[in-house]
């Protein structure tokens, strides 16, 4: 995998103005990986995106691509493609034009351009469908033409900027594996940019978790999904339950967390926070919905919750059971359809068993709004 | 409730005729008079079909100069304004978003400011830039049409830009920055993709150039110097008194205009048609397919139609002679005119004999004699000789106050026609 050129970001500010649009960023990605930024609306990723392609500069801090400083060079002398958010391909030109535009610029023959769009085609699996226009392409199939039309230019690094996020669920779920493969086939880095979490978790090596301009985390999937190093990350990606309040004692790698209106709850520290945690701080805990479990025993524990049942919803792959703490603290868990009925009834008393290696405790912070 | 409706249907179809009578007659009223033969435009009374106005004008030297004077500083003006206003839109959608209120004022000017103040000022800035350069006086910077050109293209160029910026707001500057990306310098991100897309607009900002070209006057009057266009010499012309060869002239450009506006629509109308269809654009923009075109499309019939009638014209005409049409009508003029003459010249003896008989009683007399020989005016058909001089002369020395009074029952149509003049006075 060290084979490809990685890219690197070193103490980059963008500033538009007085506007920071990115703080600080510190990135290694590495050649061949498959890197995915995530974030919500706004929080700088395309911007980043064009700070590595060369439309913008940084105001402070440097762009490596291969370790080689980017500063100076435009956009057409970068070992970069964009895919661009909306794909921007050149309407007036057929699709095989589009494919070799890259070519065309070199000072290609029509033959070898027409030679290469093909095999593009072929591989895009969309061979016979060179001479039509865009606009008469399917919504997936003008993606897959713009992905062509990246790759033919060769580029060492190929960034996506939500190139999905058009396209209807099935169509998406579809092209993510195929993007997943076509970056295993052609070996090069990919920077892909997204704000769906589901995205970035299925076909990344390394996710970059950023908030307004700031990047919280830099992990692999699992890590960001059980480890993650803020309240921002833990409540952007998937879903979890929050619980506020003060560490109440803390030894090496967990904490007992005294909460606001659910009593005192153990969990982990996230291996980020191990040793920044001290007594008497403001804490947040996270259990995710399907960590809890629906317990036999009803003596108290600090792993252990009571709670009521406000109302139960059946999704198919697994039930939702929503419920409400004893001082009104909000809950829900998940549970794998496994063939019992699990459509608790409102107002029924259940108490609720989690692992505390599967809850974190986290120095407080803000929390995704969604 | 229905009376309401049909009221108002009568009222729109009034209105209706009413504008397109105000919008297209004075064209038609103009077309009718090239084919009609008394020197003088006129549509009523129609003597004979002619075609004889249509030589006029072509052996009309100064006309045609003037055409191809015009052509000429149409075409340099054309590209100078849409080579500028291209240039002004740029910079005015994609270089300095922010002072684009200011340069949009700035740009926009020319268009506002009186065309005679444009020329006036290009020939005295470029006077004085030849005079700064220490040129002779006759040089480049004197030529009118370097000078038309010039002047013409301050105001042009900013409607071309107009068009330009309406074209390049919906251009999307994501395209010239995926070509960057993919490796192409900004010359041929700008050639290969940003001038294609703006490749209607360049059509029509020509178009719209080159016929503010052809038809401006106001700047050209002050800027041809030895190269008047067509504009000037008519106007030249219409100082001495204009015949109908300026007509038929109006009657082409009417056609040709005519004509474009159609092809263009047909054109239009079955590029639409086939995107609906869901067909390449190719299919349909090469080769004439008679049958498919003239279901359901007016335009096309419309076209058919004009051009059937054209060729009829143009074929009537080699054959058709309207001379011997013209000497009988010539001939009845004469005769109607001699009839005229006489019957004056018994009328002025009547009244000489009467006046020397009944002496100084004038005021009775005259005015029962006035509102006589109105009536006897008016029975006269229009275009007849009565406003010309000799007339004048003729009846004035008999009574006193005859000619005031016959004046508002005449018609206007002769009384500038000079060659009127000419047509009465050798048959005295
Ligand atoms: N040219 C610019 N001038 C001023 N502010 C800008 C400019 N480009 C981006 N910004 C600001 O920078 C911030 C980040 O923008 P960016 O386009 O990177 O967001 P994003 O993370 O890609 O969002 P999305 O997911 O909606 O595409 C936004 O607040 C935006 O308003
Ligand atoms: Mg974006």
């Amino acid at each position: 995998m060290s084979e490809g050129v990685g890219v690197d970001l070193e103490n980059v500010w963008i500033r538009f103005g007085d506007f920071v649009a990115v703080r600080e960023a510190n990135v290694q990605i590495n050649g061949g990986e498959f890197f995915s930024f995530l974030g919500p609306s706004g929080c700088g990723k395309t911007t980043i995106l064009r700070a590595v392609s060369g439309f913008l500069e940084p105001s402070d801090g440097n762009v490596l691509i291969g370790g080689n400083n980017m500063a100076g060079f435009g956009p057409n002398e970068r070992p970069t493609a964009l895919i661009f958010q909306n794909l921007a391909l050149f309407p007036l030109m057929k699709v095989w034009e589009n494919i070799a535009f890259s070519m065309e610029v070199r000072g290609a023959s029509a033959g070898e351009r027409r030679k290469r769009a093909d095999e593009l085609l072929d591989m895009i699996a969309l061979s016979g469908q060179g001479d039509k226009l865009p606009s008469e392409l399917s919504g997936g199939q003008k993606q897959r033409v713009a992905i062509a039309r990246a790759l033919c230019a060769e580029p060492d690094v190929l960034l996506l900027d939500e190139p999905l996020s058009a396209l209807d669920l099935k169509l998406r779920q579809h092209m993510r594996s195929e993007l997943r493969e076509i970056q295993k086939r052609v070996g090069i880095t990919f920077i892909y940019i997204t704000h769906d979490q589901g995205e970035a978790l299925t076909m990344s090596d390394s996710v970059a978790v950023m908030k307004a301009g700031i990047i919280d985390q830099i992990a692999d999937g699992k890590s960001i999904y059980d480890d993650p190093a803020t309240a921002f990350v833990a409540s952007f990606v998937g879903e979890n339950n929050v619980f506020r309040g003060k560490v109440k004692s803390v030894s090496k790698d967990s904490a007992i967390i005294e909460t606001n209106r659910t009593g005192n709850l153990r969990a982990r520290i996230s291996s980020d926070n191990q040793g920044k945690l001290k007594v008497g701080d403001d804490a947040m805990m996270f259990i995710r919905p399907e960590a809890l479990d629906i317990s036999t025993n009803d003596t108290s524990s600090d792993t252990r919750i009571k709670a009521r049942v406000t109302h139960s919803e059946f999704e198919g792959q697994s039930y939702h059971v929503f419920l409400e703490g004893t001082e009104g603290k909000e809950m829900k868990m998940s549970l794998i359809n496994r063939g019992e009925d699990r459509m608790y009834e409102r107002g029924k008393e259940l108490y609720l068993d989690f692992d505390a290696n599967q809850a974190v405790a986290l120095p407080a912070g803000e929390l995704a709004s969604e | 409730m229905k009376t309401d409706s049909l009221l108002i249907r009568i009222g729109l179809g009034f209105y209706l005729v009413l504008f397109f009578t105000y919008l297209l007659g004075p064209l038609v009223l103009m077309s009718i008079t090239a084919f009609n033969s008394p020197s003088f435009p006129q549509a009523t009374p129609w003597e004979v079909l002619t075609f004889e106005w249509f030589n006029v004008l072509y052996n009309d030297a100064r006309i045609v100069n003037g055409i191809k004077n015009s052509f000429i500083i149409g075409f340099f003006t054309v590209i100078l304004s849409v080579i500028m206003g291209l240039a002004g839109a740029l910079v005015l959608t994609q270089i300095w978003p922010k002072i684009r209120a200011t340069f949009y004022t700035i740009i926009i000017a020319p268009i506002l400011i009186p065309g005679v103040v444009l020329g006036i000022s290009t020939l005295v800035f470029w006077d004085r830039v030849n005079v700064m350069l220490g040129l002779p006086n006759d040089s480049f910077l004197h030529n009118g049409i370097l000078l038309t050109v010039l002047g013409q293209s301050t105001f042009i160029a900013s409607y071309c830009m107009l068009v330009f910026v309406a074209r390049l707001q919906r251009y999307d500057l994501g395209l010239t920055e995926a070509a960057l990306d993919l490796g192409a310098t900004h010359t041929q991100a700008f050639r290969k993709i940003q001038l294609p897309f703006l490749a209607p607009a360049i059509g029509s900002a020509s178009v719209l150039a080159f016929l503010a070209s052809f038809e401006n006057y106001n700047t050209t009057t002050f800027t041809f110097g030895k190269y008047p266009t067509l504009t000037i010499e008519l106007a030249q012309k219409v100082r001495y008194g204009i015949n109908p060869s300026i007509s038929a002239l109006a009657f082409i450009i009417v056609c040709l205009t005519v004509l474009f506006a159609l092809v263009h629509e047909v054109r239009n109308r079955r590029v639409q048609l086939a995107i609906a269809n869901g067909a390449p654009v190719g299919a349909v923009t090469s080769g004439f397919k008679l049958p498919k075109i003239f279901a359901g499309n007016p335009v096309a019939v419309v076209l058919a139609l004009f051009v059937a009638v054209a060729v009829a014209v143009i074929s009537y005409a080699q054959f058709y002679d309207p001379e011997p049409a013209k000497a009988i009508i010539l001939q009845e003029k004469r005769a109607a005119q001699q009839l005229r003459i006489e019957e004056l010249q018994r009328k002025l003896k009547d009244k000489r004999l009467q006046k020397n008989l009944k002496g100084p009683d004038i005021f009775n007399e005259g005015k029962s004699k006035i509102p006589k020989l109105e009536e006897k005016k008016q029975k006269t058909p229009f275009g007849s000789g009565i406003f010309s001089p000799n007339n004048l002369n003729k009846v004035a020395p008999g009574a006193e106050t005859p000619a005031p009074a016959p004046k508002p029952a005449s018609p206007f149509g002769s009384v500038f026609d000079p060659t009127n003049l000419n047509k009465v006075a050798p048959k005295e």
